[in-house]
């Protein structure tokens, strides 16, 4: 078939699927967009210098542009790829074509959900941040909009439920396909995690927010939301590990080392994931110091999966450079297609990954989180683990995954291959800065201390991680620039070729899941989710009994 | 790959989470230790009050330092955008136990070059103490998002001789 263009409608009529998943992540892009032209902004502030006045009216605070930055980068663009990537993986591994009705109901409650709290956000009524701790109220408009996307997701759960017990049925005894493990178990995990947000949005915010109730328990409302709060960071990581587990090896001219560990690990982030939240409220009185403790040895397990997934995608790295030539200790490292800008940007993502990971402990440790607790260090954290390994995997997965859905070649591979480096070095040097600005200064998160000349006289000794700041914000500006124009220039171009059509590089797995014990175990599905089902309940259950049975409201206030 | 080089990973591999996972019991333990013998940095809830009446009823009606003994206790409120009683004097080497609670949202609580730093939650009390080693001034910063003042709220201690 030569190159030609087609029309709109004609283009994906044998793959229903295909226009799907390409509408979630253009979605999800388009959200990414808005979302990242506010960060140079927030590194800006860091830095002392701040451009706020001169988005006026448009903007009308720092605290607004914050929380469009959290809310589109964090709550929306994540959900949208794993309702992109998790849905159609599974789908092409096992040849079924997902429920496209209900695929198509998802989207638009997202998008539906998305408009709905958008107006809020852009009209500052909402300047709560993604956090939106009570008793800070924003307009109902926001917490229904948040409640309708965040339950577009629970429709995603039940699509690859459903292809998985179709699996199940058509072949009896037979172990469910790696992938589709991996989104099942990312997707079942979801819905256990996401039961404290929609609980707090559903029962307590929404209704105060239309002032049927009074107040809400602001520690209540923290508790149900750092329930699902940190468990949402595995929602975000973990379609960023089938990536990095299941296609990368292959791209990078290899194999995976273990299947079966593979599934380990995840297996694992469905037990600890969940009741592990008290470690984002060491510093709230309310929680007795035992509870925070077992939350603190939890929180410390989850840490398992990832050191397993540390050595397993080393070693199936090492297992491609050594196929692709590679010689000596280290020459393997070299070897690998460091060219490949989707290669790349996961290289560089995992790379980021060491460091955000031993942050991580620190944090989670419950005595030492003292020195760190609200400040910069946390968003240095974060940035390292959703900004740079999450946010790099679903871009060097945009940068094939756009081509295999639309047919369209991906415009100007080098500047994508440049983007991802600028983004890897932007958020280098951005989150080393923030680690030791809170670290050493105590400085805050979240604050605009460019505007305050009592915050700018308190933290002067910190000028030269401030100047830091500035740099990176530049770097990144370009990066996203770069980037966003490859992917869209990709999109929107009007040729089509389906000619040279790819199936997806899934990889092969030198040691195989089948008759092996430890993936028969695995793959006890409904047991494991029972397991972490009841790990909730001992983990959580006697505090919140205590909190819902001992309420202690406050009114809503809006001081922005 | 050959049977040989795959057992090679798997002693590899067993050998990485064996010192993963020891080092993890090193910071548990390391973590039980620091909370047993310098706990009281840690915030702990003394009581529950209505955040409502804060500003006119009970102890932080009335914020203030105060002497008791050898030792100091505070009574604070983090209210937006600033606390009170707006800065604080104590001598160095005297241990001060500071109560700290909101009559409106929720605000931080951060004494720099400490270990301090209390989430301020209305409706909750929260304790905390620290001895002051030595003598100057220590920032204290509001590190929760309460609003559009939020990162002017800043006030001191000052540790005299």
């Amino acid at each position: 078939m030569a190159v030609r263009t087609l029309p709109r409608l004609d283009a994906y009529a044998g793959n229903p699927e295909k226009k799907l998943t390409l509408y979630m992540l253009m979605l999800g892009f388009a959200a990414l967009l808005l979302g990242t032209l506010f960060g140079p902004l927030q590194s800006f502030n860091y830095g002392g210098l701040d451009l706020y006045p001169y988005l006026k009216p448009l903007i009308q605070s720092y605290y607004q542009g914050l929380s469009l930055h959290g809310v589109l980068n964090a709550i929306v663009f994540t959900q949208l790829m794993a309702q992109a990537l998790l849905v159609y993986f599974p789908a092409r591994e096992l040849g079924y074509r997902p429920n496209m009705t209900l695929a198509w109901v998802s989207w638009w409650m997202a998008f539906v959900g998305l408009a709905i709290a958008a107006i809020p956000l852009l009209l500052n009524a909402a300047s709560v941040l993604y956090t939106f701790y009570a008793p800070l109220k924003a307009h109902w408009a926001f917490y229904v909009g948040a409640a309708i996307f965040v339950l577009s997701s629970w429709v995603s759960v039940y699509i690859v439920l459903q292809m998985w017990l179709r699996f199940r049925r058509e072949n009896p005894g037979k172990i469910t396909p790696l992938v589709t493990y991996m989104s099942l178990i990312h997707w079942l995990m979801w819905f256990l995690a996401s039961l404290g947000l929609v609980v707090e949005v559903a029962v307590f915010l929404i209704p105060w927010s239309f002032g049927w109730i009074e107040g809400v328990d602001p520690l209540l409302m923290r508790t149900l939301f750092w329930y699902t709060g940190h468990p949402i960071v595995y929602f975000w990581l973990l379609p960023a590990y089938v990536v990095a587990y299941t296609i990368l090896p292959k791209q990078a001219g290899g194999r995976l080392i273990s299947d079966p560990l593979a599934r380990l690990a995840f297996l694992m982030f469905l037990l600890f994931s969940i009741p592990v939240g008290f470690h984002h409220q060491f510093a709230d009185p309310g929680i007795a110091p035992g509870w925070k403790f077992v939350h603190t040895v939890l929180t410390m397990m989850v840490a398992v999966p990832s050191l397993m997934t540390a050595f397993t995608l080393a070693a199936s790295l090492e297992n491609a450079g050594r196929a692709r030539g590679g010689k000596g200790i280290l020459g393997w490292i070299r070897a690998l297609p460091w060219n490949n800008p989707s290669v790349l940007a996961l290289l560089l993502g995992l790379l980021a990954f060491i460091p955000g990971g031993a942050g991580g402990i620190v944090n989670a440790s419950f005595t030492l989180n003292q020195a760190v607790h609200n400040t910069t260090w946390i968003p240095g954290h974060f940035h390292l683990q959703v900004a740079t390994l999450v946010t790099m995997a679903f871009m060097g997965t945009a940068f094939w995954l756009v081509p295999h859905l639309t047919g369209k070649p991906l415009v100007k591979p080098g500047l994508a291959w440049a983007s991802m480096w600028l983004w890897f070095i932007g958020m280098f040097i951005m989150t080393f800065a923030l680690h030791w600005m809170g670290f050493l200064w105590g400085i805050p998160r979240r604050a605009h201390i460019a505007e305050s000349p009592a915050a700018m006289a308190a933290y002067q000794d910190s000028l030269p991680w401030m100047v830091m700041n500035i740099i990176s914000g530049i770097i990144l500006f370009v990066a996203a620039i770069f980037f966003f124009y490859v992917i869209f220039a990709t999109a929107l171009q009007a040729k089509r070729d389906f000619s040279e059509h790819q199936e997806i590089p899934f990889t092969e797995a030198v040691s195989k899941p089948e008759g092996n014990a430890l993936a028969l175990m695995t793959d006890r599905v409904w047991f494991w989710f029972g397991v972490a089902a009841v790990l909730i309940l001992v983990a959580y259950g006697p505090v919140l009994l205590q909190m819902f049975t001992n309420l202690n409201p406050v009114p809503g206030m809006r001081l922005w | 790959m050959n049977h040989e080089e795959h057992a090679v990973i798997e002693r590899f591999e067993r050998g990485w989470l064996i010192f993963g996972v020891g080092m993890i019991v090193v910071f548990v333990v390391l973590i039980a230790y620091t909370m047993a013998n310098f706990g009281g940095s840690i915030p702990v809830g003394t009581e529950r009050v209505d955040a409502t009446k804060v500003r006119t009823e009970g102890q932080f009606a009335n914020p203030r330092l105060e002497q008791v003994g050898n030792e100091y206790v505070a009574y604070v409120q983090a209210f937006a955008f600033g606390y009170s009683p707006s800065e604080m004097r104590v001598k160095r080497g005297r241990k001060v136990t500071f109560y700290v609670t909101s009559p409106d949202v929720q605000h931080g609580f951060m004494i720099e070059r400490t270990n301090i730093n209390v989430q301020v939650i209305p409706g909750e009390v929260a304790r905390v103490s620290h001895t002051f080693k030595e003598a100057g001034e220590y920032t204290i910063i509001c590190n929760e998002y309460c609003g559009l003042g939020h990162a002017g709220m800043i006030s001191k201690i000052v540790v005299e001789e």
